[in-house]
């Protein structure tokens, strides 16, 4: 299995990545041999085993529901790049 | 041909908690000013992680059980990726394959799964730019999928009313559609009356924001999307918003949507056991449908009745305060228990009746009023003893939503007592008749409406405070 | 005694015995770092002002008689710990500027005992590598030769305490970041248990894996840096309840009865010859201490890499995912709509290595792969957690070299996107399997690429989950008889 440019592409646009021509390729040759790494994987039988998701065992990690002020408020939106009136503001739509 | 609709709805319900699903941020979306509700974590600020707030999961979990699903051991989050402003973190933590609550029941509509998520921020438009508020971003939502199970849009309101009532029975949601507490989309096709296999296509609605859009909306497409099938086109899948009128395509984009679920690292898996689950389950109070019957079956009241009463949680739990005061009263009094169903039916006409319309007007709930359940169980004694005549009843009754007090009191204060001492009403039955000798006559000549005349004249002497039906006996005895 | 090369508890005693104040040792390493940083660039901020400011704090309590085992303690951090008002970069384009709005758990308790940060480390940028080569502000240089790399992702860290410049340093490992730089600038380094120390406020990498450690000159120290860092954090939910023990007073004792366990997969070809060699004189070290060394195996050793190369990279995608210069960092100047904004700047603003990883997570959970490649690591990964519980029940320590090479000439490995994994397949499994691990100086060593040098080789302790005292007892007991952890770079 190996890796076109049109799949770089399609990658490049699910992560919202935009690569510039002269990078595809070398993106390109860079999955392929991470991928072929990868295919050794596939000889482990992993018949009946489950995927691991938390190696601490932990379960039903609960916060009661009480509310508070974090006070970072205009921290927050005074670290956006645009804001106004208390909104972040993001210039281009749609 | 006869085409009949095919119909699944996917509901999302803002839980009511305190603080966020994941930060301690005050779950309040409705407030005015924009990003206060937020903290490091709902903004996804780096380094920043969820930690789950445990009442949102026991009311994701009571509404499962309400709606009959199961509740299996283990369930977790995963991470739903995606970009978009209203999205801090790039993606929503949701539930992929392991839902909190799968496969329930309500009447005939089967519920594929219900499952726990985090709301996005709100986006406003205007003037080529786009403005983002973080106070909706992390509310806990519920998800709640169905099978197309609906077979006309009636249904399908019927079901989102009745979800919203055992919501907010449960005490979860306000679940105003109005307000985006409940939000719906609907998947819509038709297939040949009386098929059984489901169509090859459906139609997403979206845009619909109050109970009569999804009922509008739903009705619109059956009609179009029969008239293209039976002009012999084909449908394919796609999504429409509902603009009022009708429904129109929205431009998909090319690729479909890639999410990219997998486990969220940063919150341990749940596991409940059968013990919890059965904890939640007695906890759940009774539910509109469970309440509705036993109103029909404990009371007497007619289904109808039952089914308005129920609408309104608060409604029905004024009724049945109003009836067990009435119990209190007339067990002291010593009067046999199958009376119960008759002022169970008085105190719902009266509830229905005048209180409804006075709440209705009034913006209020029964708890907000000045009428407490007692005073309106007590009014309801002293018609049905006939210390008041009802229409004098029902001046109380708006003396009482005005200003309170007793209706005892009120009654005495405006002189609304309702004379049914015989003895005191001969007297004015006495004189009507002196005074009015020709329509005497013209009664007994066989002329009925004359005794009407004369009834309403001693009503007219005693000032409207005579008892009817008294008058009616007294007055038939002396002219015959 | 040099006050810059003194241990924690030596400066703890110095401060309370009032031999030296809290701004002056500030102001020692201040200088050092004036000094000798020009040269190294293992720092990206230094924060004189607050440093000193919050020395001053620490005097007033040492003399109110509330000191601490941290107080007046300086200390430098990774610049992935968020610290609030002070520029925290991921040593990335995209956060170039940015400051946090609250802090990390781990600065909090730190603060909380009044230690003094001196500033913000170098790294690899967003912990993306094994050289700290990716930093978008350069890279480090490795104390004890110059041309050379620290290590990483944390190497500004690990030569900040190589040099000196800080007594000890907060550091971050995915999969060999605190373990691979402490080995290569010959310094001691803790990477913990996953799930002891609280990871709220540190930029995430891949969150299933991350753990927040230290460097520091002893293992006494590391231990030390335990005990104030370790603990349940009600804001991190993979934190444990565990308890934690007076580890730097659980320290002495004969290893008599411990068993060591030497992987044979551990020793892999690619090994440089002086690597092995003086980790075997290591573990004979050990031996003679009264441990009893046998062979074991790691079967699935290999594939660990393997598994880190694709769950790392998926979780990294999502958890750069916010990096979009809509509610901070940089934001492209050039942009016609919506998506331009996200993939212009994300574009230019994060550097290859973080694509890199971004592409690769991206593509292993896209529609159709996410069984064949996440979810199948995860199952490989749950057999490489198995193989070491199986491994620690003849056994109570691993013993292994930290790293299979000295370290590499500045601007080798550059371009190879394996290398880091190669390097740090001696790291990753128990990475991977969140197990606790030391890496101590054990000696020098020459590189392979032939030049006449001796460059520092790391031996590295693996425990059982939650196996802190064992490797710190292990750690210390090497300690006491070799010297290799008193050494300097020349010249510093």
């Amino acid at each position: 299995m190996s890796i076109s440019i049109d799949d770089v592409k399609h990658i490049a646009k699910l992560a919202r990545i935009e690569l510039r021509e002269d990078e595809l390729e070398k993106f390109r040759a860079d999955l392929n041999k991470i991928l072929g790494y990868i295919e050794v994987l596939k000889t482990v039988n992993t018949d009946g085993v489950e995927p691991l998701a938390q190696v601490t065992g932990l379960q039903n990690a609960f916060r009661e529901d009480q509310s508070e002020n974090s006070g970072l408020q205009k921290d927050i939106v005074k670290n956006a790049p645009e804001s106004e009136r208390g909104f972040i503001k993001v210039k281009k739509v749609f | 041909m006869n085409y009949e609709p095919v119909i699944g709805l996917e509901i999302h319900v803002q839980l009511k908690t305190k603080s966020k699903m994941f930060c301690g941020s005050p779950n309040n979306p409705d407030v005015a000013e924009p990003n206060v509700n937020i903290c490091e974590v709902c903004t996804g600020q780096p380094g920043s992680l969820p930690v789950a707030n445990e009442e949102g999961i026991k009311k994701a979990i009571m509404v499962g059980l309400a709606l009959n699903c199961e509740v299996p051991e283990y369930s977790k989050f995963d991470r739903k990726n995606y970009f978009y402003p209203d999205l801090p973190k790039g993606y929503q933590i949701s539930q992929y394959d392991q839902p909190l609550c799968l496969r329930g029941r309500v009447g005939t509509i089967r519920i594929t799964r219900v499952h726990l998520e985090e709301d996005a921020g709100k986006l406003i438009h205007e003037g080529g730019v786009t403005l983002v508020d973080l106070n909706r971003a992390g509310v806990p939502l519920l998800e709640i999928v169905t099978e197309p199970d609906f077979k006309s849009p009636q249904e399908a309101r019927k079901f989102l009313q009745n979800l919203r009532n055992i919501v907010r029975y449960i005490g979860v949601s306000d679940a105003d559609m109005e307000k985006g507490h409940l939000r719906c989309d609907a998947n819509i096709s038709v297939r040949k009356a009386r098929e059984t296999k489901l169509p090859d296509y459906k139609v997403e609605l979206k845009n619909l924001n109050s109970f009569k859009s999804v009922f509008d909306a739903l009705n619109y497409e059956v009609k179009r999307q029969t008239e293209v099938l039976e002009e012999g086109k084909k449908l394919t899948n796609e999504t429409r918003g509902w603009n009022g009128a009708k429904t129109v395509s929205q431009r998909m984009k090319e690729e479909a949507h890639d999410y990219r679920y997998f486990p969220e690292p940063d919150l341990p898996v749940l596991n409940f056991s059968k013990a919890y689950i059965e904890k939640l389950r007695a906890e759940l109070p009774e539910l509109p449908g469970e309440k509705q019957a036993r109103f029909v079956s404990e009371f007497g009241i007619p289904e109808a009745d039952a089914e308005v009463l129920i609408s309104d949680k608060n409604l029905a739990g004024f009724f049945e305060e109003v009836v067990s005061e009435l119990q209190e009263w007339f067990k002291e009094d010593r009067l046999p228990s199958t009376d119960i169903k008759k002022f169970a039916m008085m105190a719902v006409n009266w509830i229905i009746g005048d209180f409804q319309a006075l709440l209705k007007e009034a913006n209020i709930t029964p708890r907000e009023s000045r009428v407490t359940a007692e005073n309106l169980a007590e009014l309801v004694k002293m018609v049905d003893l006939g210390q008041v005549s009802v229409t004098a009843g029902r001046q109380v009754l708006g003396i009482m939503f005005q200003k309170g007090g007793d209706p005892s009191n009120i009654v005495q204060d405006e002189g609304l007592a309702q004379v049914s001492d015989e003895t005191a009403l001969e007297q004015s039955v006495d004189k009507v008749i002196m005074e009015n000798q020709k329509a005497v006559e013209d009664y007994r000549g066989g002329k009925q409406q004359s005794f009407g005349f004369l009834v309403g004249q001693v009503m007219k002497e005693l000032r409207g405070s005579g008892s009817p039906k008294v008058i009616n006996e007294i007055l038939r005895k002396k002219l015959t | 005694m040099d006050i810059a090369f003194a241990t924690i508890k030596e400066l703890r005693k110095l401060l309370n015995t009032k031999q030296i104040s809290a701004v002056e040792l500030a102001k020692e390493f201040l200088s050092r770092i004036k000094e000798y940083d020009q040269d190294l660039r293992s720092f990206i901020t230094v924060t004189e002002e607050q440093a000193l400011a919050q020395a001053r704090e620490a005097d007033r309590a040492i003399a109110a008689g509330e000191a601490e085992m941290f107080t007046g303690i300086p200390f430098a951090a990774k610049d992935l710990f968020s610290t609030r008002g002070i520029k925290t970069t991921a040593a990335s384009k995209i956060l170039e500027n940015f400051q946090p709005v609250y802090d990390a758990t781990v600065i909090r308790k730190l603060k909380d005992q009044k230690a003094i940060l001196l500033g913000k480390t170098n790294l690899d940028q967003f912990a993306h590598g094994s050289s700290t080569e990716t930093s978008y502000f350069g890279p480090t240089h490795n104390p004890w030769h110059r041309d050379r790399i620290p290590g990483g992702s944390s190497g500004g860290s690990a030569a900040a305490v190589a040099a000196s410049l800080a007594p000890f340093a907060l550091a971050t490992e995915t999969g060999g970041s605190i373990r691979q730089p402490a080995s290569l600038c010959g310094i001691s380094g803790w990477k913990p248990t996953y799930g002891r120390v609280s990871r709220y406020g540190v930029i995430a990498m891949a969150s299933s894996a991350d753990s927040i450690g230290t460097f520091a000159r002893t293992v006494e120290d590391l231990a030390l840096t335990a005990e104030i860092l370790s603990g349940f954090d009600p804001k991190d939910s993979t934190t444990s309840k565990k308890d934690i023990a007076p580890w730097s007073d659980m320290l002495s004792g004969s290893l008599d009865d411990c068993k060591i366990g030497v992987p044979k997969e551990y020793f892999v070809s690619g090994i440089e010859p002086d690597v092995e060699k003086r980790v075997k004189e290591a573990i004979e070290e050990i031996r003679k201490l009264g441990a009893k060394i046998q062979s074991v195996s790691l079967p699935l050793t290999m594939f660990g890499s393997m598994v880190y190369a694709i769950v790392t990279p998926s979780e990294v995608s999502s958890n750069l995912s916010r990096y979009d210069g809509i509610r901070y960092g940089y934001v492209t100047k050039e942009a016609r709509d919506l998506y331009e904004i996200y993939a212009k700047t994300r574009g230019e603003g994060f550097g290859d290595e973080a694509k890199r990883r971004i592409m690769t997570g991206t593509y292993a959970l896209s529609a159709g792969y996410r069984d064949q490649y996440y979810l199948k690591s995860q199952k490989v990964r749950r057999l490489i957690v198995n193989g070491f519980s199986e491994v620690f029940k003849q056994v109570d320590i691993l013993l292994c070299p930290s790293s299979p090479n000295v370290a590499i000439k500045i601007g080798s490995a550059a371009d190879d996107p394996l290398f880091g994994y190669i390097a740090d397949q001696l790291n990753i499994p128990a990475a991977l399997a969140g197990l606790p691990a030391l890496s101590i100086p054990c000696g020098f060593g020459k590189p392979k690429d032939g030049e006449d040098v001796k460059l520092p080789v790391g031996l590295q302790i693996i425990g059982p989950q939650w196996g802190e005292e064992k490797i710190f007892q292990v750690g210390h007991a090497y300690q006491q008889v070799t010297e290799f952890h008193k050494m300097r770079p020349r010249n510093l």
